[in-house]
């Protein structure tokens, strides 16, 4: 794997929007070459995605993680340098039984901090319906469409403080496709503060893609941030493979990135992080020379 | 009345690089229109899976929604009080000028007129869609004859009116049918006002109250039997009184229906209500404010005396008087300008500079454009 070190969220964020924008473009992606991109989703936060006074972000709540980097990806879109035109996105999960246009499905999600601000054909981009009539065959229609589009290039996810990938929730095979799957009573508590507080009004299922699922992409990236992450990150990377902490799943993936800023590695050694950062020189060079599609037309 | 046929083949209009109003903030987010209504793009997105077929960037402006003027007697020279022959193309004449200032529809206001002048000219104003001939006509206001002798303003007295016995009947008889008709403006301390106001309400005309002397109490009862808007608020009233709001009391009374949201027309010309007043009565009830003009037919044109009704009026500046006196009647400020001063009065924190009107859009169209807009 690759461990990226960045001292703080916004830094973590640009690192993974550039290398996700370096990734399509070199791909140089046309209308017979599509880029296959997994996406994560998080919630809304009040506030969030704000700075402080000294231009930092603040302290990352839960769930919001890929809001920065989508941001990014947003402004590299706007200033001319990256285009989605080409681009195909398949979003990790979905409520189930969450109308879609709720302000906290995932769909809406999408559509409010990422999908209306870019150039992305809306054919192009595919979230699993949780108000399918048969779920299960929703789930196995995702996965023919991620076949028939030749399979995912880059997938691009986070990371739950129980170390769950998507909503793998410990427990789940690392071998598993797409699903439904119950959600743990942390993870309904978790989203309760979304809807009002009520219990009863949060969602106790969803629809996923399997660890199997995300483990087929030609590459991973796992966005990582946050203290509240680094026990599970320490899990994911420093402890065997176990389905208790599904991430560590991908210690047996070719290419995987892992993402993060300095709270996020509290847990680990101090001599992995050195090794680490150690690497960044390197490491640096897939974002740096940064490409743009503005050179291409010239 | 919007006539907007939103067949899903007609094309997707997206206003970019604005802000819009929602919630009560300006916010930075695209507009989305077809066939003369707004969309929601999210769904358009999902569902549909479609795109917009045209893009229009409004330069970081605000797309604000069209303006309604409730009250409005005329201008550029027409009267809409006058019985003529040809009421029609006077009323068509002033829906196209009030685009430049922003207005999309309006209800065309009759002043205090003898029951002739009804019989005739009501009919010949019917409900109109706006479009680029000009705003929409929702609908008449009648404001008078049925009003306080004391309060009445600029009304000519001859022809003012109380409710007999057979109150509604009497109603009818002054104005003929009230198809066209959608605000009727009275006092309700009048006699028989009250089944009055049931009878309009029940039909769908709004009932406001003005020209009055009713205390709060006659005021709330009337809000029980169905009135729901107030005529220009402070003008044409008793003032408020600590011991007795009048009817300006309505806006902060405890005593009304549930649920019910009484509405306040406010000129906000400069000159009718101190903006101390407009912003006493923005702080107490800020979802009821309405901005009429009370616009007057010197509305675009110079100083000098016109008609109004059948009363002579002087217009110097932005002030309009019966003529000979200090009776302040109506107003020739158009509609962007009150919003303008309401704006300073009220201290926004507006995002754009000066909230000149650049552009006028109905149902999608572009109808209007100011000159330097123009490419």
């Amino acid at each position: 794997m690759k461990l990226i070190i960045l001292d703080h969220y916004s830094q973590a964020s640009e690192w993974a929007a550039k290398y996700i924008r370096n990734r399509i473009i070199q791909f140089n992606p046309g209308p017979e070459k599509y880029f296959t991109l997994g996406l994560p989703t998080g919630a809304f936060l009040d506030g969030e995605g704000a700075v402080d006074r000294s231009g930092e972000s603040r302290q990352q709540g839960p769930g919001s993680t890929p809001l920065g980097c989508y941001k990014k990806l947003i402004e590299y879109y706007k200033n001319g340098d990256l285009s989605f035109k080409y681009v195909k996105t398949f979003n990790m999960d979905e409520y189930v039984g969450l109308p879609r246009d709720h302000p906290e499905s995932y769909h809406s999600f999408m559509w409010n901090n990422f999908f209306k601000h870019i150039d992305i054909h809306p054919e192009n981009t595919h979230i699993l319906d949780g108000n399918a009539v048969d779920l299960q065959a929703e789930c196995d229609a995702f996965e023919e469409k991620i076949k028939a589009a030749g399979g995912i290039e880059l997938f691009v996810g986070g990371i739950g403080p129980d170390g769950h990938i998507a909503f793998n929730e410990p427990g789940s095979s690392l071998v598993s496709r797409t699903r439904v799957k119950t959600l743990a009573m942390d993870t309904i508590l978790a989203n309760a503060r979304f809807f009002d507080g009520e219990l009863t009004k949060v969602p106790t299922m969803a629809l996923t893609v399997g660890v199997g699922t995300v483990m087929d992409a030609r590459e991973v990236m796992i966005l990582i941030t946050g203290a509240h992450k680094a026990f599970a990150l320490y899990k994911a990377i420093e402890e065997g493979v176990n389905h208790m902490w599904t991430v560590s799943a991908f210690q047996q993936h070719p290419r995987t990135v892992f993402v993060c800023d300095e709270d996020a590695t509290l847990e680990l050694k101090v001599k992995t992080v050195k090794y680490f950062k150690g690497l960044m020189l390197v490491h640096n060079k897939l974002v740096d020379p940064l490409y743009s599609i503005k050179e291409k037309e010239t | 009345m919007r006539g907007g046929q939103g067949a899903a083949e007609a094309r997707v209009l997206q206003f970019t690089n604005c802000r819009i109003l929602r919630g009560g903030k300006l916010l930075r987010e695209d507009l989305w229109v077809r066939g003369g209504r707004i969309l929601d793009p999210e769904k358009l997105f999902f569902e549909e899976r479609r795109v917009a077929d045209e893009r229009r960037d409004c330069g970081g402006r605000i797309l604000a929604p069209g303006f309604i003027d409730v009250q409005i007697n005329g201008g550029f020279g027409v009267d809409f009080s006058q019985a003529t022959e040809d009421v029609g193309s006077g009323v068509a004449l002033v829906a196209r000028r009030i685009l430049s200032h922003g207005v999309t529809s309006f209800c065309p206001t009759l002043v205090t007129s003898p029951p002739e002048v009804y019989h005739k000219v009501v009919p010949q104003i019917p409900v109109k869609s706006g479009g680029p001939h000009g705003a929409g006509v929702l609908g008449l206001h009648l404001e008078g004859p049925f009003i306080s002798r004391e309060k009445r303003g600029a009304h000519p007295e001859a022809h003012l009116r109380s409710f007999e016995a057979n109150a509604f009947q009497d109603l009818l008889a002054t104005y003929g049918p009230l198809d066209n008709v959608r605000i009727v403006t009275l006092a309700p301390e009048l006699g028989h006002s009250h089944e009055v106001i049931r009878e309009l309400t029940t039909r769908g005309i709004c009932v406001s109250l003005g020209h009055s002397v009713a205390d709060l109490r006659a005021a709330e009862d009337a809000v029980w039997s169905g009135a729901t808007f107030i005529t220009h608020l402070f003008n044409a009233m008793l003032p408020f009184h600590h011991r007795d709001p009048g009817i300006v009391g309505l806006l902060t009374s405890d005593r009304l229906p549930a649920g019910r949201c009484i509405f306040y027309g406010m000129i906000a010309d400069g000159t009718h209500t101190n903006p101390a007043a407009l912003r006493i009565a923005h702080r107490a009830h800020p979802q009821g404010l309405v901005l009429v003009t009370d616009a007057i037919p010197a509305l675009g044109l110079g100083n000098g005396r016109h008609t109004l009704g059948q009363q002579e009026v002087e217009v110097d500046g932005l002030t309009a008087y019966v003529a000979g006196t200090k009776t302040l009647s109506g107003s020739i400020a158009p509609m962007d300008v009150c919003v303008r001063h309401f704006l300073q009065a009220t201290d926004f924190v507006v995002l754009d500079d000066s909230l000149h009107v650049q552009a006028t859009y109905i149902s999608g169209e572009l109808v209007w454009q100011a000159e330097a807009a123009r490419q």
